[in-house]
Parts: structure tokens; C-alpha cells; sequence
């Protein structure tokens, strides 16, 4: 049975996600949909959301659930939450933005295996209760929602000359951006950026270089 | 039933007797029965009693067809052979798709494991062998329980779970019969469960209403490839980190660079296609 530790304060849990946890450019976890929707604003916004909504509802019922559940057997019961709410977004999504989903559909499915989400149950809903659980979740999915947008607005801007469907310039500035390829030069370019803002303002970078692997 | 297939792109091979008159002939494409495919001509074959259709329409070994003709009883069933069909599914995986380098799955255990040979060969092999026996008792599991019960919406329940149950079992199993494995292996398995590739297959399986041999030959060839693509990766970021590389791109930064170029060069195999 796990005891419940002081939650640091809601600001912190907020920020810790968006900046120096950042699930994309600093932890590294769930790269996959990072490379592979953010070739327009628009598919990142929708896969952001959709793990904003599962991370926040995940980690509250784990949070919920933990004091009943064997510890040896948490992990397959984690998956399974996670597994109910990804079917219920799922639909959702099917339902309502049918245009979308069929570009980001697969990748909405396999939420469920997202290590973002099942780290997060593991490193912080075991051991606080729900609504720090809440704030966490918030952070933390806020934190991949802007990774995705930016990644997202970067992709769109330099392969297509448009933002969010609008052009911005009549003219394809740098196709490459938007091929399988450019996902991972732009994720890489985003990361090393991080870094680089890290060390003029006089962080020391981890050992390992940026990013700690998942 | 006697015999017939694509032999070209335009003409197929039959094998019994046909009429000699072409409009007596009917052809179409297995998926849909209702649109003929104009056969232009009949002539004898080289061997005895077969036959050479030629089409107008441009016909795809790896398709089914239906071959009917007036005064012959029994239909031509034209289907791609089944060896062809799983190396070209296995191939199209492994190599034209890759599930790394154009789907862009499982790339947070891509990234995690790919900095020693040695891990990531013994991460390929484990993702291997329970990618493809999951593959195959989630294509089981949809094919036989849950699309006759209209379950389909629990298909992301029904795959996770049937990947973690196996994960778990797997573990648990090498470690009685085999610590030595285990303690070399044991380690991997872990991994696997929040490797979306292995969620990713029977997905793809069931959306695209795969048959056994196309669900097999896909859940072999995503393990092949992601083994391929994590081979190759170490043994870049092996030379990378002797390599003065800047230092806000050290580490992932530039293992993403890297892998931006192997997925350039990947392109290259969309051209490649078993005949």
C-alpha cells in the first residue's frame, strides 16, 4: 500500500510538463505521433487534445483505483483504464471530427500504448491522491499538446506555406519538412533547440546529452 | 478445379476448356462481381489444353479473380499463390513500410535501445517472436470471437490485453524453463508492452480485414523490420558518440537527425515490388 506524499504546489505541476518534463522534447516519451500527425496544425492539435483527455481521466483513476489493486498486477491494470478511455475518445473522435480522424485514426488508437501516459500513473498517481493527480495529468498533456502544435505549426509553415489550412506564402518553402523524413529532422532541430535555450541560461545538460530516454 | 493465373500484366493462363469465342467469357475481380473485365482474346496456349486470355485492363498478380465461361460448369478461382503473398506482405512491412522509418511507430523503444549492438539485437529478436505470436492470436481472437459477437469496439481493450497476458506469460514462462534466457531476454519483454508496433499490427490487421497467411506475413515482417531498423541505428549512434558532435545536438537530437536519414533512404525502397 502506497502512502500519500505532499503534492508540490498546483504551478510547479503545471509548468513541469510544459517546460522541463516536457513528455516530447524532454523526456522523449511518446515520439511516435510527435513524428508522425504534426505534418499540419490541425492533426496535432487533435491527437493533443485527444492524450490531454486520456492523461488527466488515466491518472485520476489510477489515482482512484491504487488502494485496491494488487501492486504485482498494477501494470496490466493501468493499461486496461488507459484502454477504456482510448475506446471512449475513440468514438468520440470517430463521431464528431470524421475528417481528422481518418488521417490521425491509428494513432488515436494507440494511445494506449503511449509511455507518457503509464509513466505518469506510475511515477505520480500511485503515490498522490486525485486531484493532484488532476493538475499532473493537466500538466503533463498540456505539455504534449504544445509540443505537438509546435511541431505541428513548424512542419505546416515550412512544407505547405500554411498555417492551420491558411496560406501564409503562395509557395511550398521546403517539401522535405512534411515527408516521413522531415518529422524526425524537425523533432531533432526542436530538441537541440531546448538544449540550446538550456545552456545560455546556464543549465548544466544531463550527462547523456539532451532528453533522457524512456 | 483446374488451373488459371496472371502470367503478365495483361494476359492470364488458363488451364481446361474454354470457348474460343471471347464475349462467352466472363472475368472480374474477386471484390467486385459486378464489373466485367473486358477479355480482348482467346488463343491456345503452348502447353496442351490451356489457354491465354489477353485483357484490355491491366490485371495485378497479387489480386483474386472469378473466371466464368458459357457451356463450362465449373468457375476459375484466380488467386496469387500463397508463398507469393506472404513474402510480398512481408517485404511490404518490413522494407517499403517500415514500421519505424515511414509509419513512425514504436520509436520511443527504438530510441531507448538502439545505442549498443548487443541490446539492440537481443531487443529485435524478443519483439520478433511475441510481435508475431500476438499478431497472431489477436488476428484469432477478432476474426473468431469478437467480429461475429459485433464486438469490434473493443478491439483496443481486446489487442492490449491480449499483449499484456502474453508479455506477462512469456516472462513468466522463460523464467521457469529457461533463467539463462530470461536473464539475457527478460529484460526486453518489459519493453514490448509500450512498443505501439505490437498494438499497431493487429489494428491494422483487423481494419483491413486481413486473411491468416496476410495477418501472418504482416506481423513477421513489422518484427523483421523493426529489428532492421534498430540493428542499423546502433550501429550509427555507435560511430556517432566516437564523433565530435556539437553539444545541444548530443544524444537524441542527433539520433534524430540520423534517423530523419535512414528514413530518406528507406524512400528508395517504396520502388521495390514482388512480381
Amino acid at each position: 500500500m502506497s502512502e500519500h506524499r505532499t503534492p508540490p504546489p498546483v504551478s510547479t505541476m503545471l509548468m513541469r510538463g510544459l517546460f522541463e518534463e516536457n513528455p516530447i522534447f524532454r523526456l522523449a516519451l511518446s515520439l511516435c505521433p510527435a513524428v508522425a500527425v504534426t505534418t499540419s496544425v490541425k492533426n496535432g492539435l487533435m491527437l493533443g487534445v485527444a492524450v490531454l483527455v486520456v492523461q488527466v481521466l488515466s491518472s485520476m483513476s489510477g489515482s482512484l483505483v491504487k488502494h485496491i489493486i494488487n501492486p504485482k498486477i498494477r501494470i496490466p491494470v493501468f493499461t486496461l483504464l488507459i484502454a477504456i478511455w482510448v475506446s471512449a475518445i475513440d468514438m468520440i473522435l470517430a463521431a464528431y471530427f470524421a475528417a481528422v480522424y481518418q488521417e490521425v485514426g491509428l494513432y488515436v488508437k494507440l494511445i494506449v500504448a503511449f509511455a507518457i501516459i503509464i509513466s505518469r500513473m506510475e511515477l505520480f498517481s500511485m503515490k498522490h491522491s486525485v486531484v493532484p493527480s488532476f493538475w499532473d495529468g493537466l500538466g503533463m498533456g498540456l505539455g504534449f499538446l504544445a509540443g505537438m502544435v509546435l511541431a505541428g505549426a513548424f512542419r505546416e509553415l515550412l512544407g505547405n506555406g500554411s498555417i492551420f489550412g491558411i496560406a501564409l506564402v503562395p509557395f511550398k518553402p521546403l517539401l522535405l519538412v512534411v515527408l516521413p523524413a522531415g518529422g524526425f529532422f524537425t523533432i531533432g532541430l526542436i530538441m537541440a533547440l531546448f538544449n540550446w535555450v538550456d545552456v545560455k541560461r546556464g543549465h548544466k545538460l544531463p550527462a547523456g546529452g539532451g532528453g533522457a530516454h524512456g | 478445379m483446374a488451373d488459371a493465373k496472371v502470367v503478365s500484366p495483361h494476359e492470364i493462363l488458363v488451364e481446361g476448356a474454354l470457348p474460343a469465342d471471347a464475349t462467352a467469357i466472363r472475368l472480374v475481380r474477386s471484390s467486385d462481381a459486378d464489373i466485367p473485365l473486358a477479355v480482348v482474346s482467346v488463343k491456345p496456349a503452348a502447353q496442351a489444353n490451356s489457354f491465354v486470355l489477353t485483357t484490355s485492363e491491366t490485371l495485378n498478380s497479387q489480386d483474386h479473380y472469378q473466371l466464368t465461361a458459357k457451356g463450362v460448369d465449373q468457375p476459375w478461382e484466380i488467386a496469387p499463390s500463397p508463398l507469393a503473398l506472404v513474402i510480398s506482405v512481408i517485404i511490404g512491412s518490413a522494407l517499403i513500410n517500415n514500421f519505424v522509418f515511414t509509419r513512425y511507430l514504436g520509436l520511443c523503444v527504438f530510441f531507448g535501445v538502439s545505442r549498443n549492438k548487443d541490446t539492440a539485437i537481443g531487443m529485435g529478436v524478443t519483439f520478433t517472436i511475441v510481435g508475431l505470436l500476438s499478431g497472431m492470436i489477436a488476428w484469432a481472437l477478432n476474426t473468431f470471437a469478437l467480429v461475429p459477437l459485433k464486438l469490434e469496439f473493443m478491439q483496443i481493450i481486446a489487442f492490449i490485453g491480449v499483449v499484456a497476458c502474453l508479455v506477462q506469460a512469456t516472462d513468466l514462462i522463460l523464467k521457469k524453463v529457461n533463467p539463462m534466457l530470461h536473464k539475457k531476454f527478460g529484460i526486453y519483454l518489459v519493453l514490448i508492452t509500450t512498443n505501439c508496433i505490437i498494438l499497431a499490427v493487429p489494428l491494422l490487421n483487423a481494419t483491413s480485414g486481413a486473411t491468416m497467411l496476410q495477418a501472418f506475413g504482416l506481423s513477421l515482417g513489422a518484427g523483421l523490420g523493426f529489428a532492421l531498423a534498430l540493428f542499423l541505428m546502433s550501429c550509427a549512434i555507435e560511430k556517432v558518440n566516437m564523433a565530435p558532435v556539437p553539444v545541444v545536438f548530443r544524444g537524441l537530437p542527433i539520433a534524430f537527425i540520423i534517423a530523419g536519414l535512414f528514413a530518406l533512404s528507406f524512400l528508395g525502397f517504396s520502388g521495390l515490388k514482388v512480381a
